[in-house]
This record gives C-alpha cells, sequence and structure tokens, in this order.
C-alpha cells in the first residue's frame, strides 16, 4: 500500500495549481500588494511553497490576523498575576504558553515556578476541569477571534446551566472587522504603496459572513476575497482580486462557498452576543481600537473572570524595539525588523508574532529561504 | 484497594525486592547471563569495537496501541546502537517505580519488554528496581543501556553525508507521535493509530552487509524527521533537499494532525530509521530495506546537496508538493496544539 502524502486534498493538486499559477501570471497587469488576514493563510501560503512560487509583482503581507501575536503584553501580565493567586488554576490553549509579557515572563516560566497552568484543546475541556476540581477556581484564557468565541459564549451559558461556582473565563477576545477598519483608516492610498486587496478569514468568515467586511468597499474601496486554506483556493482568491481591479468594481466575494454561507452562522452569533458584548480592547502593536474586544455581559457577570477577581490590565513598560505593530500592519516585512533571527528568535522571542506559529515572523524565521 | 500494588519496601533490597526480582524479572528476562544474580553481568566473547547507548524513558499513558514504555525501552536503546551499524547484544535496564503503582500494570509491562528482547535477540543482563514515594516520580521510568558489536567501519555517522547521496526513510511517519499524544489527551482521533516501536537491527544488519558504504544512520525520534534531517546538515556541514510528496504519512494521522494543528513531520516515531548513501547504491538499499516488514513502505525522500546559493549548510530545504520550495527547520520546544 502506498500511503498518501502531506497533503492530499484536491485543492493542493499540483497541476491544478500549476494551471491557476500561469492564469496568474497571464492576468496580472499591475503589481499586485494583498495582505491576508488569518494566520492559518500565512502559514497555507509558507508551508505550501506557494510563497516561493508566487509571480514577481505579487507582494504577500500578513496582517494583524493571529490571535495570540495581537494579545497586548498586558493582558498577558493580568493573566500571569492571576496564574500567582492562590487556588487558581488556569486553562489555557496551548499557544499562549510562550508569549512574552512584561520583562520577558510568560505563563510558561509561571508554571515552571510553580503556578497551576494546565493545557486545554477546547473550552469544554477546562468546564470538566472545574468539575474535576471543586476545590480549585478554574479559569479559562479566553483569546481568540469570532470563531472561537462562540464555543467560549456556549461554555459559559453551559456553566451557568449546572451553576458550576468554580468556573469563569478571562477574556481577551477581539473582532477582525474593527481591526480592518482600524487598519483602513490609517493606510496609504493604494497608488503611494497601499494594500491594494485583502484575502478574508475562512474560519472567522464562517461565523460572520459577508455583510461585516461591506464597509471595506463603501467607504475604502477596497475589495476583499473570503478564501479557503488550500493553494488552489488562495490562488483562485487571488485571480477574483485582480478581476474585480480589472472591472474597477471592487467587493467582497466569498471564494470559499464550501463552507462560508454568505449569510455566515446565524446561530453561533446569537450564542456569541447573548454573552458577549462589543467593547474597546487592546491589539498588541496597534492599540486601542474601538469596539474590538467582547466583554461579558451583565447577565453573566458571575462567570466574568475580571470581575471575580478584580483584575485589572496591569501598567507595563513598552517592550523596546520590537516592530509588531508595523508588521501586522503591512509597513514592514520581518526581515526588516532589526531584531529579527538575531535578538529574536523562535527560542527567545522578544514580540508575539516569533510566538504563535501562525505569527509572521515566526513563518517567516521558520519557512523563508533567504528573503524568499 | 485489594488491588496488588507496588510498596517503597520493594526497592530497598530486602526479601520483598528479591521477591519481586525472581517472580517478575527474572521470569521475564530469562537468560544464562542474567540467571548468575551476581552484582555486575559477565559478557564474554566480545571482540573488535563495541557501540554503547544509553537512554530514559518516560511516556504518559505507559500502555498504547503498538506498544509500551517496555517495549520502547528495548526497541529505542537497540535502535541507538543499531545507528552505529552495529549488532546490539546485551541490555541494562534499571526501573524507577512510583509507590502504588498497580504490580498488575508492572506486570504486562515487563512481560512486554521481555517479549520484545527474546523477538529482537537481545539479552537483558542486569538491572535495579527502586520505589520512590508516591508523587516523587509518574508511575514509572525506565532507563536502558545497551552494548552491541560494530559491523564494519568507519561507522555510519550523522556527519559523514556527502553531497550526492540520496537520502531514504524506512516507512510512513508521525505514527507512534500522534497514537500516544491521542491516547493521552483523551481524543477519539485516529482510533486507528498504532505506535510504529520496533527493532531496527535486523534491517540495518542487512544494510551494512549486503550493501555497504552507508553514510548516515539515524533513526527520527523525538522532533520527528524534520528535526532528525536538521541535525544531519548541520553535523555533516551540507544541505538537505527533501521531496515532500514522497514521504508517506497515513490518513489516519494526517487527519489527527490537521484537527490538531500539527505537522507529522515533527512528531516522534519509534520504529524508523533514515539512510544516507551514494545515491548509485539508493535503489540496492530500498530492496533490501523493503524486504523487511519494519521497512517495506522504504522510499527515496531527496539528496544531500553541497551548500551554496540554494541553501545555507546546515539547512533543510522542503520541495512541496506543488513544486515551491520553503525552509523545513527546527522546532522550538515541544508541538503545541493550536488555538482556531
Ligand atoms: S522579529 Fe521579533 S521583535 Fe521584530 S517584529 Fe517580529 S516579533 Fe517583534
Amino acid at each position: 500500500m502506498k500511503t498518501p502524502g502531506l497533503n492530499n486534498s484536491a485543492f493542493a493538486d499540483p497541476a491544478l495549481c500549476q494551471g491557476l499559477l500561469h492564469a496568474l501570471e497571464q492576468k496580472l497587469d499591475a503589481p499586485l500588494r494583498f495582505m491576508e488576514v488569518c494566520g492559518t493563510h500565512t502559514v497555507a501560503i509558507f508551508r505550501s511553497g506557494l510563497r516561493s512560487l508566487l509571480p514577481k509583482g505579487i507582494e504577500h503581507l500578513s496582517g494583524p490576523g493571529c490571535p495570540v501575536c495581537v494579545t497586548h503584553d498586558r493582558e498577558i501580565a493580568a493573566c500571569i498575576t492571576l496564574a500567582g493567586r492562590d487556588g487558581v488554576r488556569i486553562a489555557t490553549f496551548g499557544d499562549l504558553m510562550r508569549v512574552p509579557g512584561p520583562e520577558g515572563k510568560s505563563l510558561k516560566q509561571a508554571k515552571a515556578q510553580g503556578a497551576a497552568i494546565d493545557i486545554v484543546y477546547s473550552p469544554l475541556d477546562a468546564l470538566q476541569l472545574a468539575q474535576q476540581h471543586k476545590d480549585e477556581q478554574i479559569v479559562f484564557l479566553g483569546v481568540g477571534f469570532e470563531t472561537t468565541a462562540p464555543t467560549v459564549a456556549a461554555t459559559i451559558q453551559m456553566a451557568q446551566r449546572k451553576g458550576l461556582p468554580n468556573f469563569s473565563v478571562l477574556s481577551f477576545h477581539k473582532l477582525v472587522p474593527p481591526a480592518l477598519e482600524a487598519l483602513l483608516a490609517d493606510e496609504r492610498p493604494t497608488e503611494e504603496g497601499g494594500i491594494d486587496a485583502f484575502l478574508l478569514p475562512g474560519h472567522v468568515s464562517t461565523i460572520l459572513g459577508l455583510e461585516p467586511y461591506r464597509f471595506m468597499v463603501e467607504r475604502y474601496a477596497r475589495p476583499g476575497v473570503i478564501g479557503g486554506f488550500d493553494p488552489a483556493d488562495i490562488l483562485q482568491s487571488l485571480l477574483l482580486m485582480l478581476e474585480m481591479r480589472k472591472k474597477s468594481v471592487p467587493a467582497i466575494v466569498n471564494q470559499y462557498s464550501r463552507a462560508v454561507s454568505d449569510t455566515g452562522n446565524a446561530h453561533a452569533r446569537a450564542i456569541l452576543f447573548d454573552v458577549f458584548a462589543p467593547s474597546d480592547a487592546l491589539w498588541r502593536g496597534i492599540g486601542l481600537i474601538p469596539a474590538s474586544g467582547l466583554v461579558m455581559k451583565d447577565s453573566y457577570a458571575e462567570y466574568d473572570a475580571w470581575k471575580r477577581f478584580s483584575l485589572t490590565l496591569p501598567d507595563v513598560p513598552e517592550v523596546k524595539g520590537c516592530t509588531c505593530g508595523d508588521i501586522l500592519k503591512g509597513r514592514r516585512s520581518p526581515g526588516q525588523c532589526p531584531l529579527f533571527g538575531k535578538a529574536c528568535t523562535p527560542a527567545n522571542p522578544v514580540g508575539p508574532c516569533m510566538v504563535s506559529t501562525e505569527g509572521s515572523c515566526a513563518a517567516y524565521f521558520k519557512y523563508a529561504i533567504g528573503n524568499l | 484497594m485489594d488491588e496488588p500494588r507496588v510498596l517503597l519496601d520493594y526497592g530497598s533490597g530486602g526479601k520483598a525486592a528479591q521477591r519481586l526480582i525472581t517472580d517478575l524479572f527474572a521470569r521475564c528476562f530469562a537468560n544464562p547471563i542474567l540467571a548468575a544474580m551476581d552484582d555486575a553481568a559477565l559478557l564474554q566473547g566480545l571482540s573488535g569495537q563495541l557501540a554503547m547507548s544509553t537512554d530514559g524513558y518516560t511516556v504518559d499513558p505507559l500502555e498504547f496501541p503498538g506498544g509500551t514504555i517496555g517495549t520502547l525501552a528495548v526497541h529505542g536503546t537497540v535502535n541507538d546502537v543499531a545507528m552505529l551499524g552495529a549488532r546490539p547484544l546485551y541490555l541494562s535496564c534499571a526501573f524507577i517505580l512510583e509507590e502504588g503503582l498497580p504490580m498488575a500494570l508492572l506486570e504486562r509491562i515487563v512481560e512486554s519488554m521481555g517479549e520484545a528482547a527474546r523477538s529482537a535477540g537481545v539479552h537483558i543482563v542486569t538491572g535495579d528496581t527502586k520505589v520512590v514515594p508516591k508523587g516523587a516520580a509518574d508511575k514509572m521510568f525506565i532507563v536502558t543501556t545497551g552494548l552491541g558489536e560494530v559491523l564494519s567501519s568507519p561507522t555510519p555517522s550523522g556527519s559523514r553525508a556527502l553531497p550526492g547521496d540520496a537520502i531514504l526513510l524506512s516507512g510512513s511517519i508521525g505514527d507512534h507521535g500522534l497514537t500516544v499524544l491521542s491516547r493521552r489527551e483523551g481524543l477519539p482521533l485516529a482510533a486507528d493509530a498504532r505506535s510504529d516501536s520496533a527493532a531496527l537491527h535486523h534491517m540495518v544488519a542487512a544494510l551494512v552487509r549486503e550493501v555497504g558504504s552507508i553514510h548516515t544512520l539515524r533513526d527520527p525520534t523525538r522532533g520527528g524527521l524534520a528535526t532528525t534531517l536538521n541535525e544531519i546538515a548541520a553535523q555533516s556541514g551540507v544541505l538537505c533537499n527533501i521531496q515532500e510528496s514522497a514521504i508517506p504519512v497515513r490518513p489516519g494521522i494526517m487527519a489527527g494532525c490537521a484537527v490538531l494543528g500539527l505537522d507529522p513531520l515533527y512528531l516522534a516515531n519509534e520504529g524508523k530509521l533514515i539512510c544516507v548513501l551514494p545515491k548509485n547504491l539508493a535503489d540496492e538499499a530500498l530492496a533490501v530495506m523493503r524486504s523487511f516488514p519494519e521497512g517495506q513502505e522504504a522510499v527515496r525522500i531527496g539528496s544531500i546537496q553541497a551548500p551554496g546559493q540554494y541553501g545555507k549548510a546546515g539547512q533543510v530545504v522542503l520541495h512541496t508538493a506543488l513544486g515551491g520550495k520553503r525552509l523545513l527547520g527546527m522546532l522550538e520546544g515541544e508541538q503545541l496544539p493550536r488555538i482556531c
């Protein structure tokens, strides 16, 4: 029996992709700068080798699409503070463990120093921990975008139904469209080197649908394509961008219709907004963005770890020299950061973009051959 | 609490300890050298160059589809000795047991270990058991040391890969790592997944004898294929070119990895080897490997190149299925499942 190779999706078929690449080369009439705003896209573009194959003139930028990377130092500081309290057990997704907080301290180090921290794969695992450790307060660290937040909301609803007294969530969820808005409001016009088009996140859009992105076209005349994660999806999305530019009709289009419905998932949104309400939030490298985070509504206040433990965001000194902000905005590429590969490596990350496997700096460090 | 359990005094050298040794270890590991029951094993007739390797084994869970910590402790050390192109002959083993470990579990593991040694044709000739208080160790640790005779000289080494050599892989990757991870986390994933825990020294002996000129042999255990290839590239000061589509990964393992955001290239293997040798010998070596059950799916996955414009010494370049290129680097720390 011959065992198939690493990516056996039909959308990774080499012949199909070669054809699409050829079409792209033919149709490319002027340089195209596109930004993806999803860490999974960043990795997919590098891992598949697609980045090394893109025609000259297509420039790929990685935006603020990795939830770990945009988690602010002050938020990490709050997690570490909480982890140090007696009787508290933190439940978190693995990625967050190595993110450096103030003075480079991470949850991983806090754990080594004795803090009770468990890695979980879903918020439901955290709920189970709460049932198993009745004498401890289990706090789930709620990181992630619109994709993750509904599951967390459903878990909070379940905790309320079960009347679990020792479970709570420290939410620093973030919302993608407000970040795009902040980015565009600050963006140079395309003719001055601004971003031409956006590859919109497939996972997040399964929840949101097309509507929340319309402002991009209406107010900023920038097209966006919701794309899947296989190489053929990404190539087809790029072709759609070129077509829209040629006809001068920017729009939000859905390339990933096999997973994303144009109207998104109303049920998931209902659960999400039953538990959470939008609030201003801090993004690492970008700063405060209005209505870009999620706080728990009063009806669920008892499961809000911020309130339960009277936590506030600690003030922390700024991380010196990290240009993550410029990178998340597409102003610089990781190789242009003076610390890249020198003071800042995955073994010793200075900024969060170097920590998460989906961060731009980590992806460049891991996959890029020379300056490809 | 009726179930018999390991007690602290089993490790104290008294009568209880002796019972454990005669009843369990001597029975399962039965061989004349061990049976002498002296303080040290007397080994006779060894000559020429010897290869020696030691390794500590910890795994959670202790038992998993395809193996146990006991089979790993035999296969792992046997394979390490074999990677020097040597024939492993003897093993020593030390057990660190946590007080309260169920006796039935210990018995199953020691039996599986004895069975693994027997079918590999190596003798466990000396050993030690310590019991530590509850909480001072996690259930059971095993340390084994292996000794073997080198079959030919110069021995294969991570530093002998040469530009122009072919890189062969003995079978599919990721099986052990994903199996253990999904069992540990209680994930219902890849129910058909099995560890590939296996002894490779018979296949190695055939390679050394029948093909010869093996430059490098390495087993891609912790850190997986990617890490081991990077080590070879760095030690030999060369560039490894790897064809992604040639690397075999079972569908269940691939699917499990996709869900967890893990990369099979970095998952541990316990019954696979990488063989680097002159490319004109590649087909012959593949035929030899494929004649063994543990090498049935052996394939050529790439070649060694001199560093230059396509990459630096110590780098591994992956040629993707699409025809693109990217670095296949080392991992920082352990692989962690992702946030979506
Ligand atoms: S290389 Fe490091 S310091 Fe520079 S932007 Fe990236 S994460 Fe920040």
